[in-house]
């Protein structure tokens, strides 16, 4: 092999503070022969030790931007325009070698999926250990150094995990073995390409605090990407906000998101419930329209379709970035007016009607579902007790494996719970199966999968799609049908001329409006709404939210609400159930709930949600992996994990029971109800 | 009802609904899908219009011009009884291009029908029928056709039957995975939740979604098919002299090869080699464009 010749950089003294320079790139896509522009005239700038964030929807170009900057652009995509400077070096005019040894010394990336980041075949500790093999250091050592980086991204017991395979990993651990991979070669540019965004909420905080704690250890910058803006507000000094391959605002992340001075960042920033916002608070603010086709060719500024301040002059010539104050900038002529934009969404709109209370639709009893022959057992579901009343929106919260799903599954009859367990209906008994029920049970419950992609049938027109329950559940035919399909199609909000389309044809937004009227069209009293959003993009989101409660205002439905998105659950939900590990932890009214005090569990999760409004919740973290369900813990099974474990030794020996702490609000923990609020207002306290 | 309710999200002319490019655009843009069709298309014209279209009588016997090397009056030489090869290869396509088909037609049918209840009825019918479908395919399927041939005896019909059975359980074990993949995706579910029926489940909502699938396994079967049809024939079932028939000739003509007459073998294995390859090209294009 030939030597490496390193071409050194100019030397500190020409660009002491600058890790990457960008500047005016284009990045196109060769597409069916059309090049396509993904990225136009993207500028910026990461300082030496600077965490600089970028954020967007899907198909803003966000990753595109880190391939172009490692030159891992995919063959039919190149740079068409502009430059890159990575520690004064330029890998656009580098050879092969050179390039190896850019990434192999300068550039980290950590990447969304860790398990597909790892070599499946290959042990924890080799992998680890190759990035120093390659840097020319022997085998033993090289052993030991991995060992070290493993213990410093905060892996208790690195000895063994390095004994592991990479499937034998859970999400975060394999996430932290990425990171030391990552790190290990002392990059001065490390890219995180959404790093948390696969993992739970519990596990993500964790992750988030490692890397801050190792930017402050280590001499790197960070290049942080990610659709969700409050992860950014936390981790990041600057951030660059990207839409449809465009860089519309710039600057400190703070004042960015307090200030926004662009109107697309003021309208992201409204989609999404903050500070406790509620449904009866008001609708959402959605940005209307739709994100631009990658490569659409546009002669004004690329967000004048969907701006609601967009003048003549925004829809013929694109705007420059202009200043708008010390390290800012925003591509919009109108940088002054975004203080006071007007809401594209009315407040005013219907509110749900308030639910009688106790008067239960639907009261499950003693429902357990256990997975799986004897031996090999996993009990994803243990004797959960829960009534849902007439109109109210229950929201399910908790991690994965938790049991959420195979609730919805079995009330829906799709899944058949263990023997013993009851469902009744308006006081009328369910059948355990879908076969077991009447056509008219089948009516009133209905569901709203996550991904619209999987749940409508692709080779059906949305007319088949949506006329199918009006005429199979709602038995309607000929005028009364067409009368009740415009109607439905009108609440929704599509229109006549989506109705010979087939779902691919759809965008995410469009689907989920169809999942919804199908949901909707046989006149359900019960829906089912499981994980509604997480697949679509933040300005869609809030008008899937807003639909979602305008018809429940509308047609008095009960919503059974699954979420991860705490800020999501807590703006649509009256009541609120927090599952772990198919047990249910704390059972009351959201504002309860929310404000506490609340279960210990349901404390860490709400303290491990970044938050973009900066007010700090009280900081206790979860230690520890979520234990299987094959083999629960003994006593209260959160025992393991609960930072605020009694001494006494209850919580590990005796199961606590779901009692009412007080009025409507029901906990499963030994801690007296007085005790926890002491505990939990003191680390409140500033 | 609602238009008290103002909602965006319609305003801009969508951006995101795509035209989609029909499925032949797509094929006519893929040259191996012109070549392959080109060719087939050859040979169906041949079937058709076979005796129309060939320069001497297929049947006609020259006892006098036995074994004759290619010339520009015989391009392909003539056979031990002095027919023309040319003429013989190109009427010959008729009797491959009736019975492969519609066998092929018969198996997938039939497969595509037990693959659906396969992959959509759960349990002991699944496991039991797929044990069955395995130990099928455990044996050469020419042995079983064999076997089957000489019990029933060989006409066309029987041809057709014989072969379409043997593909039956083969389709259905590829179309059993492909509906179990489905039976993944919510839609199923979704559906299950309006009462659907297991028939309208199988047919309208699953097998639109496998149809790819089943399509390609049609062209895929097809060119098996068409060499076991001269296989048969190579082996001497199916024959009737009164049409002339690919496997035939090559069996005629392959124990000559040694006395140095090659053009009597060669070019009836060149158009069953020609007509396989062509719906292989076609195949493949099919699949890549189905699968996007």
């Amino acid at each position: 092999m030939t030597a490496i010749v390193r071409t050194d950089a100019p030397g500190p003294a020409a660009e002491p503070q600058t890790a990457v320079q960008v500047e005016h790139l284009d990045v196109s896509y060769r597409v069916r022969g059309r090049d396509r522009l993904a990225l136009r005239d993207v500028s910026f700038r990461i300082g030496r030790n600077e965490s600089y964030g970028l954020v967007g929807e899907s198909g803003s170009g966000k990753s595109t931007v880190a391939l172009a900057l490692t030159r891992y652009l995919a063959r039919n995509g190149r740079v068409s325009a502009g430059s890159i400077r990575i520690a004064g070096r330029d890998p656009l005019a580098m050879n092969a070698a050179e390039l190896r040894d850019l990434r192999a010394r300068e550039v980290s990336m950590v990447y969304q999926e860790p398990g597909k980041a790892l070599n499946p075949a290959i042990r924890v500790g080799r992998q680890v250990a190759e990035v120093y093999e390659l840097a020319g250091v022997g085998r033993p050592e090289a052993m030991e150094r991995a060992e070290a980086m493993l213990r410093k991204v905060q892996i208790s017991d690195p000895g063994r995990v390095m004994q592991r395979y990479p499937h034998e990993l859970s999400g975060g651990m394999a996430q932290r073995v990425v990171i030391a991979m990552a790190i290990a070669a002392e990059p001065s540019l490390l890219i995180l390409d959404e790093p948390t965004t696969a993992l739970d909420a519990t596990v993500e905080a964790e992750v988030l605090d490692l890397v801050a704690g190792l930017r402050t250890e280590l001499d790197t910058s960070l290049l942080f990407i990610s659709h969700n803006l409050a992860v950014i507000a936390k981790m990041c000094d600057r951030v660059g906000v990207l839409y449809a391959g465009e860089l519309i605002e710039e600057g400190p992340a703070r004042q960015v998101f307090d200030e926004p001075r662009h109107p697309y960042t003021v309208g992201l920033l409204r989609c999404i419930p903050r500070q406790g916002q509620r449904k009866d608070h008001g609708r959402l603010d959605a940005i209307p329209g739709f994100l631009p086709t990658p490569g659409q060719a546009l002669a004004g500024c690329i967000f004048a379709p969907r701006c609601p301040i967009a003048e003549q002059r925004c829809r013929d010539a694109a705007p420059e970035a202009f200043d708008v104050g010390p390290g800012r900038r925003s591509r919009c002529y109108l940088h002054d007016r975004t203080g006071d934009l007007p809401r594209n969404t009315p407040v005013d709109l219907p509110l749900p009607a308030t639910a009688e209370p106790a008067n239960p639709i639907v009261v499950m009893r003693n429902v357990s579902k256990t997975f799986g022959a004897a031996g090999e057992s996993v009990q994803a579901l243990a004797g959960v007790n829960l009534a849902i009343d007439r109109g109210e929106t229950l929201g399910l919260v908790g991690e994965s494996g938790s049991g959420k799903t195979t609730l919805a599954r079995i009330l829906l009859g799709l899944v058949p719970p263990d023997a013993g367990s009851t469902i009744e209906l308006d006081g009328q008994q369910l059948g355990s199966d879908l076969r077991k029920r009447s056509q008219a049970q089948l009516k009133e419950m209905q569901i709203v999968f996550q991904n619209p992609d999987s749940a409508l049938n692709r080779r059906h027109t949305v007319r088949r799609l949506i006329s199918r329950p009006l005429v199979k559940l709602a038995g309607l035919s000929g005028a009364a049908l067409r009368e009740r399909l415009t109607d439905l199609l009108r609440s929704v909000r599509l229109e006549d001329r989506h109705l010979t389309l087939r779902p691919r044809q759809l965008s995410g937004g469009l689907k989920q409006r169809v999942a919804i009227a199908r949901a909707f069209g046989g006149g359900p009293r019960i829906v089912v709404c499981d994980e509604p959003t997480s697949a679509l993009d933040v300005s869609v989101q809030a008008a899937i939210l807003n639909l979602l409660a305008d018809l429940q205002a509308k047609e008095q439905v009960t919503y059974l609400f699954i979420s991860h998105d705490l800020g999501l659950v807590r703006y649509l939900s009256d009541r609120i159930a927090v599952l772990y590990l198919g047990r249910i932890m704390e059972l009351g009214p959201a504002e309860r709930v929310f404000s506490g005090p609340h279960h210990p569990y349901t404390e860490a999760l709400l303290s491990a949600v970044p938050s973009l409004d900066g007010e700090r919740r009280g900081r206790i973290r979860l230690s520890g992996e979520i234990p299987s369900a094959a083999n629960p813990p003994t006593g209260c099974v959160f025992h393991t994990r609960c930072p605020r474990r009694l001494s006494s030794g209850i919580c590990e020996s005796t199961e606590p029971p779901l009692a009412e702490v007080e009025p409507g609000h029901l906990m499963s923990c030994h801690i007296p109800i007085d005790q926890l609020t002491t505990l939990q207002s003191n680390e409140r306290m500033p | 009802m609602s238009d008290t309710l103002v909602m965006p999200a319609g305003v801009v002319p969508s951006t995101a609904e795509q035209r989609e490019q029909p499925v032949w655009r797509l094929l006519l843009g893929r040259p191996t899908f012109v070549i392959g069709a080109a060719m087939l298309l050859f040979w169906i014209i041949c079937a058709i219009f076979g005796t129309a279209i060939a320069p001497h009588n297929a049947l006609a016997q020259q006892l006098l011009a036995t074994n004759k090397p290619p010339s520009a009056a015989h391009w392909f030489g003539t056979d031990q009884l002095g027919r023309d090869v040319f003429s013989r290869v190109i009427v010959g396509a008729r009797s491959i291009l009736i019975i492969a088909p519609l066998a092929t037609l018969v198996g997938t049918v039939l497969g595509t029908a037990l693959g659906l209840a396969l992959g959509y009825l759960p349990g002991i019918v699944d496991t039991l029928v797929s044990r069955v479908v395995e130990a099928v395919l455990a044996l050469p399927a020419i042995i079983i056709i064999l076997l089957f041939a000489v019990a029933l005896g060989v006409s066309t019909l029987t041809q057709i039957l014989i072969i379409g059975f043997i593909f039956t359980p083969l389709i259905a074990r590829t179309v059993r995975s492909a509906v179990q993949v489905e039976g993944q995706l919510d839609y199923v579910p979704a559906a299950r939740l309006l009462g659907e029926r297991p028939g309208r489940m199988m047919f309208v909502e699953i097998l639109p979604n496998v149809m790819p699938t089943v399509l390609v396994e049609f062209t895929v079967r097809l060119g098996y098919a068409i060499f076991t049809v001269a296989a048969l024939a190579f082996l001497g079932f199916g024959v009737q002299l009164s049409t002339p028939n690919w496997g035939t000739d090559i069996k005629a003509g392959y124990v000559l090869l040694g006395a140095g007459y090659w053009w009597e073998t060669l070019f009836p294995a060149l158009a069953i080699a020609s007509l396989i390859i062509a719906i292989g090209l076609v195949a493949d294009s099919t699949e890549q464009v189905l699968a996007g």
